[in-house]
C-alpha cells in the first residue's frame, strides 16, 4: 500500500470489489468513472470540498445539477459550521458573519465563546488583541481554561451543553436590568414577547446551578455586552459542533437583536471556521438548498436565472444532505458518489458505519491529493491538485472576504486541477463545457451571481480580496452586513430579524456513577490520540502522563495514553480523535497489558 | 474605476527636501515624504508595520534649525520645514553608522548592505578584527528557525513583533545591559523551552538574517540558496477559515520560503506556524 503521506500521482483504479486499486491511464479512469456515473443516475451524490477553491465548487455543482440532474451535494464539513450558516440565515436571511476583522480593533466588548481563536485562528486574534490594547473587555465563555481566557477580563467556565441555558440567563439579565435596546427591538426584529416569556425562568441562580458559572458572572457579562456602545460576538466549534448546534447559534443571536449588537461599525457576530472555504461551499451553492450566491432553490425566478444559463433543468426541491446522502446509501437509493477533496471515512462521526456504507456503493469515485481512508475504499481514485499552491482561483474567508489563490508550484505527476477534471467528466457524459482558466469560471459565477458581480479578478488583487456581497464594479458595500435593520424608513428596513425561541436540551449522553466524566473533542496540532485530564482527575484515578488508560462509554471502548491538561475542570476530559459519545468513565489498566 | 475608502481627509503639509518643495499628509514621517519624493533613505530598524524605534540611526536626515540629525523613520513631517537628505554631514553620519555596524556584527545577509558601505565610502575594516562581537555560532536547535546573534543589530524588530505590537507571546526580549545587551528567549535557553509559538513573525521583521527560516539557513550552508531563481507567489492559506495571504518563495518547485504582504489588511504581515511552516504535506511528491 502507498504512503498515506505522500501525494497521489497517477490516477488508480480497481477491477473488481476483491482486487487492489491498480494504476492507470487518465483515459481509463475518466471513461471508466463516466460510464458508472451514467449508470448511477437518479443515484448520485456528491461531496464537495471546504478546502477547494470557490471555482472549483462552484463545478462541482453545477457538474451535480447540469450533468446529473441532482441538487444531492453537500460538504462534510457541515456538522461544524452548518449550524452557523443556518442559524444566521434564519435571523438575517443571510448566512454569513456580519462583521469584519478590523471592527474587532475598533469595539467596546468581545465576547468569545466556545472559542479558542487564541490558539486556533492567531491572526484573526490578534485584530481582537489590537481591540483589546485599545480598551475592549472581552469575555471568554469556554469549559476549558484556554490561552483565549488568559486574555479575558473573566472567563464563564460553563459545562458542556449548557449555551442556551448561559444566553438565555444572560437575556433575561438585560431585560430585567433594563438594558435592551427597545427601539432597535420595536423597530427591526419580531418575536420578543415570546422570547422574553421564554428566557423568563432562567434566574441568574437557576443558570449557576445548570451551567456551573457564579451568578455574578453570568450577571457581569450581560451588563458588559448590553452597555458596551459597540460590542462584537464570535463562536466558533464549542458552539456549532452539538447535536443542537443551530440552536445555540440562535440564542448567541438573540443576544445581539436583544441589544442592537449588529448591523452597525463595530458591532456584530462573527463565526470562525475551521475550513479555508466552508464559506465559498455555501455561497457557491454546494449545498442541497441553495444555488450560487444563496440563492433560494425553490425560488423560481432563481431557478429560471440558472436554467437559462445553463441550458438545463433544475430540480425544483431541496436535494439530500450529507446525513440524508448516508441514510440513503443504507436503504439502497444512492447508489454512486463523486467524493471531492473530503474524506468522511474519517470525519463522519460514526466512521465504522460511514465505511461500511462507502464500501456498500454500486460506485464511489474519489478525487484527491493523497490516498486518503476514503481513498481506498473507492472504485477510482483521480489525483488532484492541491488547492492553494498548485491552482487559481479565489476562496471566501470568515469575514466574507474573497481572495485570490494562485499557482506556485507545478504539481505532481500527473495529478490535474479540479476544474480540469469535472469539465473532462462532463465532456465524457455530453456536456462540453470550455474554460480557459479559473477566471472564465469566476466571470460565469459573475454573470449569476449579483452579489458577487462586483468582484472581478482585477479587482481582486488590487483591494486585497473583496467582502462579499459586491454588486458594483465601481464601489465597495460598507464593512458590516445588515445596517439596514438601523434605517428609519420601515421599507428600507426590510425583513424583520426574528428571535429565535429555542429550548434547553440536555445532553443525549448523560454522565452518572458508571460514566463520571464528560468528554469533549479537540484538535491538537499532532495527531496522536491522547485523553486529557484535569490534573485534579488525573490524581482521582491516580494516573501519570503518559499511561495508557481504558477509556469506555455507553457505545464503545478505546486504550489511549493519558495526558493533563490544566485548561481542564474536574469531571471534563478531552481527547482529539473522534469517538461517537460524550459520557465516558476510565479505567487503569492492569501493568503491561499491552504490548506493541 | 474602483472607489477606495480614505478614511478621514488628512490636510496636506508643505516643506522643503533638498531645496524642493514637496506636500504630504498630515501624520507622515520624513521617511514617508523623502520615499514619496524618490529619495535613497537607507533604513534597517524601520518596520512597515511596526511603530518606530528609532535605534539604528541609518536614517538620518538634517533638518534645518535642529542641532541635531533626525531619524527619518519616527520624524513627523511639520509645515515649513527645510529637510536634506544627502549633506556632508549626513553621509558622514551614515558612514560612521555602517563602519560601527559592520565591523561588528556580520552584515552579508542584509540586504542592500554592501551596496551602501560602497555608496557612503565605509571602511568597516580600519577598526581591525577585534571590533568583531566575540563570535558565536548560529543556533540551531529546532527544526524552523535559526538564530544568528553574530548578524543581530539590535533593531528590537523582532522584540516589537513577538511582544504586544503583534504576536503578543512575549518570548523574544533583550537581556543585558550596555555592551553585553542582546536578544534573548527567556533564560537565554534554547528556543523549545520558551514562550515561543513558533509563527515566525520575527523573522518576517529581520532586516538582517539574524532569523533565519531553518530552510534558507540549510540551502545557504549548502550553496544552493538563490534568489534570483525563485519567484514570489501571493495565495490564500488552507488551514482555517481566518483566510490570510501567504507569500510563497518557490525555488526549483520547492516551497523554500513563506511570508505575507506587509500591507495585507487580514495579517499585516502576520502569520501563524500552520500558515508559515505547514506546506510539507503538499510537497510530499515521492
Amino acid at each position: 500500500m502507498r504512503n498515506r503521506h505522500s501525494r497521489l500521482t497517477h490516477p488508480l483504479v480497481r477491477d473488481s470489489r476483491n482486487e487492489p486499486l491498480r494504476q492507470a491511464s487518465w483515459e481509463e479512469a475518466l471513461d471508466r468513472t463516466a460510464r458508472r456515473l451514467q449508470a448511477a443516475r437518479g443515484a448520485f451524490g456528491m461531496f464537495s470540498c471546504a478546502h477547494a477553491t470557490n471555482e472549483a465548487t462552484y463545478m462541482a455543482q453545477k457538474f451535480a445539477r447540469v450533468v446529473m440532474s441532482t441538487n444531492n451535494i453537500d460538504s462534510c464539513d457541515r456538522p461544524c459550521h452548518a449550524p452557523g450558516f443556518a442559524g444566521l440565515s434564519a435571523a438575517f436571511g443571510s448566512g454569513v458573519g456580519t462583521s469584519s476583522y478590523e471592527e474587532m480593533e475598533h469595539t467596546d466588548a468581545i465576547v468569545m465563546w466556545g472559542s479558542n481563536a487564541r490558539s486556533t485562528h492567531p491572526v484573526f486574534f490578534q485584530h481582537v488583541l489590537k481591540g483589546i490594547h485599545h480598551g475592549a473587555r472581552m469575555y471568554a465563555v469556554d469549559p476549558r481554561r484556554t490561552s483565549t481566557a488568559e486574555w479575558a477580563e473573566s472567563r464563564l467556565g460553563l459545562d458542556v451543553g449548557t449555551d442556551i441555558p448561559m444566553a438565555h440567563a444572560i437575556g433575561r439579565e438585560i431585560i430585567h436590568a433594563g438594558l435592551a435596546n427597545e427601539t432597535f427591538i420595536e423597530r427591526a426584529t419580531s418575536g420578543f414577547e415570546e422570547y422574553k416569556a421564554l428566557v423568563e425562568p432562567w434566574t441568574l441562580s437557576l443558570a449557576e446551578r445548570v451551567t456551573g458559572v457564579p451568578a455574578a458572572g453570568i450577571r457581569e457579562l450581560a451588563h458588559a455586552y448590553a452597555r458596551a456602545e459597540r460590542a462584537q460576538l464570535c463562536w466558533s466549534l464549542g458552539v456549532t459542533e452539538h447535536h443542537h448546534g443551530t440552536d445555540n447559534v440562535r440564542a448567541l443571536i438573540d443576544l445581539a437583536l436583544l441589544t442592537g449588537h449588529v448591523g452597525r461599525y463595530g458591532s456584530g457576530l462573527q463565526p470562525l471556521g475551521g475550513r479555508n472555504n466552508a464559506q465559498g461551499c455555501v455561497t457557491m451553492g454546494a449545498v442541497p438548498h441553495r444555488l450560487p450566491g444563496f440563492q433560494d432553490i425553490l425560488d423560481p425566478d432563481a431557478r429560471l436565472t440558472f436554467e437559462s444559463a445553463w441550458d438545463t433543468v433544475i430540480p425544483p426541491h431541496h436535494g439530500l444532505n450529507l446525513t440524508e446522502m448516508f441514510e440513503a446509501m443504507e436503504d439502497g437509493t444512492l447508489k454512486a458518489v463523486y467524493c471531492i477533496g473530503e474524506n468522511p471515512a474519517r470525519s463522519e462521526a460514526d466512521s465504522t458505519q460511514a465505511m461500511r456504507r462507502l464500501h456498500a456503493l454500486d460506485f464511489l469515485v474519489v478525487q484527491d491529493i493523497f490516498l486518503t481512508r476514503t481513498a481506498e475504499l473507492a472504485d477510482v481514485v483521480l489525483p488532484a491538485t492541491a488547492a492553494r499552491a498548485e491552482t487559481d482561483g479565489t476562496t471566501t474567508n470568515s469575514e466574507r472576504r474573497v481572495q485570490r489563490v494562485r499557482r506556485a508550484v507545478a504539481p505532481p505527476g500527473e495529478a490535474r486541477g479540479d476544474i480540469d477534471i469535472i469539465c473532462a467528466l462532463a465532456a465524457r457524459l455530453g456536456h462540453e463545457w470550455k474554460y480557459a482558466d479559473a477566471e472564465a469560471v469566476w466571470n460565469e459565477l459573475r454573470s449569476v451571481s449579483p452579489d458577487h458581480h462586483g468582484m472581478t479578478y482585477a479587482r481582486l488583487a488590487e483591494q486585497h480580496g473583496i467582502r462579499w456581497p459586491c454588486p458594483d464594479t465601481d464601489r465597495l458595500e460598507p464593512t458590516w452586513l445588515h445596517g439596514r435593520l438601523w434605517e428609519t424608513e420601515p421599507a428600507r428596513r426590510g425583513r424583520r430579524a426574528p428571535f429565535g425561541l429555542v429550548q434547553h436540551t440536555p445532553p443525549v449522553d448523560r454522565t452518572d456513577k458508571a460514566f463520571p466524566i464528560r468528554l469533549t473533542t479537540g484538535r491538537r496540532p499532532d495527531s496522536c490520540a491522547y485523553i486529557e485530564l484535569s490534573p485534579e482527575d488525573a490524581e482521582r484515578y491516580g494516573v501519570v502522563p503518559g499511561e495508557e488508560v481504558q477509556v469506555t462509554s455507553r457505545s464503545g471502548s478505546v486504550v489511549a495514553p493519558v495526558r493533563i491538561d490544566a485548561g481542564l475542570r474536574p469531571g471534563l476530559a478531552r481527547m482529539t480523535a473522534r469517538f461517537g459519545a460524550s459520557a465516558v468513565r476510565m479505567e487503569k489498566l492492569p501493568v503491561v497489558t499491552y504490548v506493541g | 474605476m474602483t472607489v477606495t475608502p480614505l478614511g478621514i481627509p488628512r490636510r496636506l503639509l508643505e516643506f522643503t527636501i533638498d531645496d524642493e518643495k514637496t506636500r504630504v499628509p498630515e501624520g507622515s514621517t520624513l521617511l514617508d515624504a523623502c520615499r514619496a519624493a524618490g529619495k535613497d533613505i537607507p533604513t534597517l530598524c524601520h518596520g512597515d508595520t511596526l511603530t518606530p524605534k528609532s535605534t539604528c540611526r541609518i536614517c538620518v536626515v538634517e533638518v534645518e534649525g535642529s542641532r541635531t540629525l533626525v531619524p527619518a523613520c519616527s520624524r513627523k513631517a511639520e509645515p515649513g520645514m527645510a529637510v536634506r537628505t544627502d549633506t556632508a554631514r549626513v553621509r558622514h553620519s551614515r558612514r560612521i553608522v555602517l563602519e560601527l555596524l559592520a565591523s561588528s556584527t556580520d552584515l552579508s545577509t542584509t540586504p542592500k548592505a554592501a551596496e551602501w558601505i560602497k555608496k557612503y565610502e565605509a571602511k568597516p575594516d580600519r577598526f581591525g578584527p577585534d571590533a568583531a562581537r566575540p563570535g558565536e555560532g548560529p543556533r540551531v536547535d529546532n527544526d524552523l528557525y535559526v538564530r544568528d546573534y553574530g548578524k543581530c543589530v539590535l533593531c528590537y524588530k523582532c522584540v516589537d513583533a513577538c511582544g504586544e505590537q503583534w504576536q503578543n507571546s512575549f518570548a523574544i526580549s533583550v537581556c543585558g545591559r550596555g555592551f553585553d545587551a542582546r536578544i534573548a528567549v527567556e533564560h537565554d535557553g534554547p528556543l523549545a523551552e520558551s514562550a515561543c509559538v513558533y509563527c515566525g513573525n520575527c523573522i518576517e521583521v529581520c532586516p538582517t538574517g539574524a532569523l533565519s527560516f531553518r530552510s534558507e539557513f540549510d540551502m545557504r550552508a549548502a550553496g544552493t540558496w538563490d534568489e534570483s531563481a525563485q519567484t514570489a507567489t501571493a495565495t490564500v492559506c488552507a488551514h482555517c477559515e481566518v483566510g490570510c495571504t501567504l507569500t510563497l518563495h518557490v525555488q526549483d518547485n520547492e516551497i523554500v520560503k513563506v511570508t505575507s504582504p506587509h500591507d495585507n489588511p487580514v495579517t499585516h504581515g502576520n502569520l501563524c506556524n500552520k500558515g508559515r511552516f505547514g506546506h510539507q504535506h503538499v510537497q510530499n511528491r515521492d
